[in-house]
């Protein structure tokens, strides 16, 4: 189990310090710290310090996410300049210390905000507050935002009156630990966003080398009581079991529908219905939260095509034309579209002519960025740039990195559909059909690349 | 050297380094840098030339940015550009930018060697002082190639600049460093030497650094320094302080210099003119005085210089060796700052004071800080001064104060860091080994280390104390009864169950009549520890276990069970497993006799080396403790080569020496009796040359391994030792082929500090009187030098001892009744009458000794076989000691005349 949690600000300082066992803190002797031949030092120093030394003031970059140092693990994760690191000696789930850090870092963000410097030293009183709650003894606790702030609260402190108190008490130790009861709204209202980014490395030709979009549901319910929620999309399994009933329903949407690798539930979701029949039932908790996460590699629609051509004239001249083809239905547009072309290390000087959008090179990220706002469907756009190199006595070849490209399309690439979201409360006095809903999908590049 | 005004300042290059200064993370400075990076591509790359002021700035951001640790592959062109500019800081810049980022293979190599030259050729001082500089920063093969002809022509050049002839000496002196085949020997050596009398007190510096590293490889070149240095440095030392203006440092003159000169000095032997001589002693006192004198300054600077000063004087005394007044002077100077308020001072003291222990002349002086140093381990709050006292108590230990030294070391192994232990642990092994008078006081110390640092004792510490338990009769009964009471003890280390279970089986016997100690007794205990142990200690264990089956039959039914039980029987272990089986078998089907025969007590060990002392050796390095070990050495014996003789001799292996102290003179070893009952030492030294003798005898063969080491610097040439057997010696003294067999002709050139070895087989023939000469010839210097030794090969080397029984000795003394057959010698002792070191003596000379033989307990009496090749010769001998008289009456019996004679002659010096 967790051992302790550290953050640290950029230059290694620590921030917050927080030690639920023993076995981590003066154990990590100096041996860790010098790789020299003194084993018995005296003076030891503790995990902070080791982890500052063989971390964030590595020589060099540290990639790998769990480090291990003197037989204690450490796992971070970098928000902006902020280093979050749990420490244990113990053979943990790794997958669980990571979710929990995610978890936290979403936790202070609903907090206050962006995870900075100096949020977190104005908040440190409301962190070690959180870390008291969220963790005890290293194990991971509710990490709801929605049941934490029922009791922890910016808002000085406020005696909270018996009836809140039990309230608080049932509902924290109660079946439902992420909804508590009584809401009420006039309207009842709730947003679903279909989040996907898609991820692509193409060879030189077009050829598709590796694809996959990793998607979201994040779902924002403003309902009352305690409703009953059924969300149904278009999932390969599901369709074909419904098939077979009625076959003229298969060929509609048989193509439509599509085939999820992995997708992992929030807890409101009743997994033991996910199993035995596939559907998803929840009672949702109140305000935004992430319903699945699923994974998808089939059928993927690549939304944009990039086609380089790459032409070394002498050893002091490079010629780069880019075309990119937008490759879905006209009447939608895709915005924020950036496409990346990276430069040698020894570019001189650069020019660039490009028809649509504005293109320019980028001295201090080595690349040429060129940038349209805004690009409908079925279209097709290109660049070209002539680079001058100054010669070196460097014999190493170009390395041709790949040019990368981001995006926003209003759709989603896996081609996943949302078929219906039912909300029943038997007790109070509304139906679905009273529930306004509203569907939204995003798709966004992940990775998006082509070699060249 | 015109200075890089303020008003020459780079303001591009001050703004972008306060721009990456600025820079919140390592991303925002990479972006900074790399758009740097294209602004200067574009700059360099741009079609109109750049003037020098902005080529100096892209090249210094260049230096920057790769100074950061990114790579630069461009900019070289630019930098050499700079360095045929005529501005000093253009030319600086690029200089800089060469020494730091140009690698030997580049293209550009030949255009830099050009500027160099160039500048090296102009008349300009500070241009040759720059290129000079980037030669030495640089100080590549490549570069030596190119100048290392060049360089000393203009440091001796008459017409160069005093700031030019300090560079290009340090200059040489790194090209000499790296290259040193590619420095060519010249004329200019001569004239290099002369610099030591430079009016310019920098040129000196700069020059005796050059000089010490040249004449640590060639003395013979450089020797006319000596004089030189000592007159400088008198003129130094005598100097007031105010006399050298800029090179007083806080009222100490000129202390680097001083420094150098005497590390210079101690590239060489002391000097024979005796007024140089006598000059040197005089600056040695005076710098002894000074440091009795009050301090001209309170500030540390002031004292650092001046003990730097007295530290190299004193390393230098310790290098000499020959002043016994300047090393006592050196060694009390020392004594003072053991309890020096500076740590750093009672550090270098510790560690001065390990060298001079191992002087003869001052070894005595240094025993006599032995309380402070004990106080210093123990109050000491520095790890590595506590370190450091550790070895002064190792080299100053000897015989007198062996017993103090080792209860204090192993009072503080109890408190002493982690780190040393393991050292400290050897030292004391070592330390009670080597001086160890009475062997039960070996045995206690060793247990109570064990005791105190079980963890710390290695393989062989353990190992040693079973080999001279063995070895050594007269403590196996007392090393069973203390290894038994120290097992009592509930929780006991492994190494004391390792080391009770083999002594126990050997000698349990000796105890088993105490009831308190009975065979079960003792298999009981040894069996309580058994399941705690590790499988080699319980293998080992198994063994003792089938042991006493052997000793004690009623105890074997007990010990069949346990070897029977299935944990041992079926053990996952094969080792125990078959042990258990073959043991059980054993026990079961073999009579009495053949288990008596097969588990007979165990045969002396051979003697050799203290693995001890490899360990420590190995562990230290070699340079460390081979000094302190060859001195220790010479001043006293290894418990390996017999017992010693007596406590007084501990200067009698340096007595007979003083023969030797002038090389020159061919000599001839007196009597080398104090070889007579050891094998090994050293057996002749001088200030040029140490002989040592490892030797080991068996029946009427013997093979003899002789050391010639080089103490000097310089090599000897010729080398050739050769040994003369006197005509009537031939005959009796044979080797393989014609008589006496060298195995291995010697390398005929010996290097400094080398050594080399030579191996001598030898053979009785028949029974002889006198000993081989060994005659050594080689050339030191320009001198030829002879050296001859007699070689301690005695009769008595090729005893063989005999135990027989009182009835049986008896009955042989009558035998021999014939009066030519004895000899009696009766004669005054020479050392203290010590019965302890006289037993040892007369085991050392070979005989056995026979106890409770004679009806006076006090009287020795011990019998033994001479073995030549034709015949073998029985010999007993009886020494009745009288205290009251200090007299003993020696008288010895054997089937020859001669051989008689001989023996008693011998055996009549030792005491």
């Amino acid at each position: 189990m967790i051992g302790g949690l550290f953050i640290y600000n950029h230059k290694g300082e620590v921030l917050i310090s927080r030690v639920y066992r023993d076995d981590i803190g003066s154990q990590i002797s100096d041996s860790a710290l010098f790789s020299s031949s003194r084993p018995f030092l005296e003076e030891r120093r503790n995990a902070v310090d080791a982890f500052r030394v063989n971390v964030i003031h590595a020589r060099q970059q540290v990639r790998s996410p769990v480090t291990n140092i003197a037989r204690t693990s450490f796992f971070h994760v970098k928000r902006s300049n902020i280093w979050l690191a749990a420490v244990t000696k113990q053979n943990v789930n790794a997958a669980m210390v990571f979710e929990f850090l995610y978890k936290m870092c979403d936790v202070m963000a609903a907090y206050f905000g962006k995870i900075s410097e100096e949020n977190i030293k104005n908040n440190f009183v409301l962190i070690y507050e959180l870390l008291d709650e969220i963790l005890d003894f290293g194990y991971p606790q509710n990490s709801e935002t929605g049941a934490l702030k029922t009791f922890i609260t910016q808002q000085g402190i406020k005696s909270q009156t018996k009836e809140e108190q039990s309230q608080i008490t049932s509902q924290v130790t109660g079946q439902i630990g992420w909804r508590r009861e009584g809401i009420k709204y006039r309207r009842n209202e709730l947003f679903l966003d279909v989040l996907e980014s898609v991820n692509l490395l193409m060879s030189p030709q077009g050829q598709v080398l590796s694809a996959h979009v990793s998607g979201r549901v994040v779902m924002k319910s403003y309902l009352s009581g305690m409703p009953e929620c059924k969300f149904g999309m278009n999932d390969k399994i599901v369709i074909e079991k419904q098939g077979k009933g009625t076959a003229d329903e298969t060929s509609k949407s048989g193509k439509q529908s599509i085939a999820i690798d992995d997708c992992t539930f929030h807890q409101c979701v009743r997994l033991s219905k996910f199993d035995s029949e596939r559907s998803i039932s929840f009672i949702p908790p109140d305000g935004e939260f992430e319903l699945m996460r699923y994974r998808t590699t089939k059928d993927i629609i690549l939304p944009f095509r990039v086609i380089p051509l790459v032409r070394e004239v002498g050893r002091t001249k490079l010629e780069v034309k880019v075309v990119i083809k937008s490759n879905f239905k006209p009447s939608l547009l895709a915005q924020k579209i950036e496409v990346r072309i990276p430069t040698p290390l020894n570019t001189s000087g650069v020019q660039v002519i490009c028809m649509k959008g504005k293109a320019k090179y980028k001295a201090s990220e080595n690349a040429i960025v060129w940038k349209i706002k805004r690009m409908a469907g079925m279209k097709e756009s290109q660049i070209s740039a002539e680079i001058e190199l100054l010669p070196t006595n460097d014999k190493k070849k170009w390395a041709r990195p790949p040019i990368s490209m981001n995006f926003e399309v209003p759709f989603a690439p896996s081609g996943l559909k949302v078929r219906y979201l039912k909300v029943f409360e038997p007790k109070l006095n509304y139906s679905d059909h009273d529930v306004i809903k509203w569907v939204r999908y995003i798709g966004r590049s992940g990775i998006y690349e082509t070699r060249c | 050297m015109p200075a890089v005004s303020k008003g020459d300042g780079m303001r591009g290059l001050a703004v972008f380094i306060s721009d990456i200064r600025n820079c919140k993370s390592k991303e925002a400075e990479i972006k900074r840098i790399n758009k740097e990076l294209a602004n200067i591509r574009s700059k360099f790359k741009g079609d109109k030339a750049l003037d020098g002021y902005s080529k100096k700035k892209y090249v210094c951001k260049l230096l920057f940015i790769f100074l950061l640790g990114h790579d630069i592959d461009f900019g070289h062109m630019e930098a050499v550009n700079l360095l045929s500019s005529n501005r000093y800081t253009e030319k600086q810049i690029g200089y800089l930018f060469i020494s730091v980022l140009v690698n030997s293979n580049s293209e550009l190599i030949r255009l830099i060697n050009n500027a160099i030259k160039n500048d090296l050729a102009s008349r300009n001082p500070t241009f040759m002082g720059l290129a000079l500089h980037c030669i030495a920063n640089v100080g590549s093969r490549e570069m030596a190639e190119a100048f290392a002809g060049e360089v000393p022509k203009i440091l001796v050049a008459g017409d160069t600049m005093d700031s030019v002839k300090q560079s290009a000496a340090l200059c040489l002196l790194r090209l000499y460093r790296t290259s040193p085949d590619l420095v060519p020997m010249g004329d200019w050596t001569s004239r290099v030497v002369h610099l030591l009398n430079d009016q310019h007190l920098g040129v000196v510096t700069a020059a005796t650094s050059l000089i010490t590293t040249l004449a640590q490889k060639n003395p013979e070149e450089f020797k006319t320094s000596v004089s030189l240095a000592v007159s400088r440095l008198s003129r130094i030392v005598t100097s007031a302080s105010t006399d050298l203006q800029d090179y007083t440092y806080y009222f100490v003159p000129a202390p680097w210099l001083s420094v150098k000169l005497l590390r210079l000095l101690q590239c060489y032997p002391p000097p024979e003119d005796p007024a140089v001589r006598g000059r040197l002693t005089e600056c040695l006192e005076t710098i002894l005085n000074k440091a009795q004198e009050p301090p001209k300054s309170k500030k540390v600077q002031h004292s650092n210089a001046k003990n730097a000063v007295l530290f190299e004087a004193i390393s230098l005394i310790i290098h000499h060796d020959s002043e016994p007044n300047l090393l006592v002077r050196a060694c009390n100077q020392l004594g003072q700052f053991l309890q020096h308020r500076e740590t750093n001072l009672r550090y270098l003291a510790l560690e001065s004071m390990c060298t001079l222990a191992s002087s003869e002349f001052s070894h005595e002086a240094v025993k006599t800080h032995i309380d402070t140093v004990i106080n210093a381990l123990k109050t000491e709050r520095d790890v590595s001064v506590r370190q450091r006292a550790v070895d002064l108590l190792y080299a100053m230990c000897d015989r007198s104060n062996a017993q103090q030294i080792v209860a204090e070391m192993l009072s503080y192994l109890e408190t002493a860091d982690y780190s040393i232990r393991e050292e400290i642990v050897l030292k004391v092994a070592i330390l009670a080994e080597k001086y160890a008078v009475d062997y039960a006081w070996y045995v206690d110390t060793i247990l109570n280390l064990i005791r105190i640092a079980g963890d710390y004792v290695s393989e062989e510490v353990w190992y040693r104390v079973i080999q001279i338990v063995i070895n050594r009769d007269d403590v196996q009964g007392y090393a069973a009864k203390t290894v038994f009471e120290a097992l009592q003890a509930p929780a006991c280390h492994e190494n004391l169950v390792k080391v009770g279970g083999y002594i126990l089986g050997e000698f349990g016997n000796l105890i088993a009549g105490d009831p308190r100690s009975s065979p079960l007794v003792q298999f009981n205990l040894l069996h309580s520890k058994f399941h705690l142990c590790s499988v080699p200690t319980r293998a080992l264990l198994l063994s003792t276990y089938i042991k006493f089956v052997n000793l004690f039959p009623e105890v074997k039914t007990t010990i069949q069970d346990v070897l029977r039980s299935d944990s041992q029987l079926k053990n996952a272990d094969v080792e125990l497993q078959q042990r258990a089986v073959e043991y059980l078998r054993l026990s079961t089907v073999a009579s009495t006799d053949i288990l008596a025969t097969v588990l007979e007590e165990m045969p002396p060990f051979p003697e050799r080396e203290s693995s001890i002392l490899a360990k420590l050796k190995k562990k230290k390095g070699p340079s460390t403790v081979t000094d302190l070990e060859d001195t220790k050495r010479e001043r006293s014996v290894d418990v390996n080569g017999g017992p010693e003789p007596a406590p007084a001799s501990t200067s009698a292996a340096v007595g007979p020496l003083p023969a030797f102290a002038f090389p020159n003179n061919p000599c001839i070893s007196a009597g080398g009796f104090e070889f007579v009952c050891k094998n090994n030492g050293v057996l002749f030294e001088n200030q040029l040359l140490q002989i040592g003798l490892k030797s080991e005898f068996r029946q009427n063969l013997g093979r003899m391994f002789i050391f010639y080491g080089n103490k000097t610097s310089t090599q000897f040439l010729n080398f050739t030792p050769t040994l003369i057997c006197p005509d009537d010696l031939q005959s009796h003294i044979l080797g393989p082929s014609p008589h006496r067999h060298i195995t291995k002709p010697v390398d005929p050139t010996v290097d400094g500090g080398a050594q080399v070895q030579q191996v001598v087989n030898i053979e009785c023939v028949s029974d002889f009187t006198e000993a081989p000469v060994l005659n050594i010839q080689f050339r030191y210097g320009g001198t030829f030098q002879n050296v001859s030794v007699q070689l301690p090969i005695t009769l008595n080397k090729f005893f063989q001892p005999t135990e027989m029984s009182s009835q049986d000795f008896f009955q042989r003394w009558k035998q021999l009744s014939n009066p030519q057959q004895e000899v009696q010698n009766i004669f005054k002792a020479k050392h203290p009458m010590d019965t302890e070191i006289t037993k040892a003596k007369i085991i050392g000379f070979g005989s056995a000794l026979l106890e409770e033989v004679d009806p006076n307990p006090a009287n020795f009496v011990g019998a033994g076989i001479i073995h030549t090749k034709t015949t073998q010769i029985g010999c007993l001998l009886r020494l009745e000691p009288n205290l009251q008289a200090q007299m003993y009456r020696l008288t010895l019996r054997t089937s020859k005349e001669t051989v008689s004679q001989r023996l008693c002659e011998l055996l009549s010096q030792q005491f």
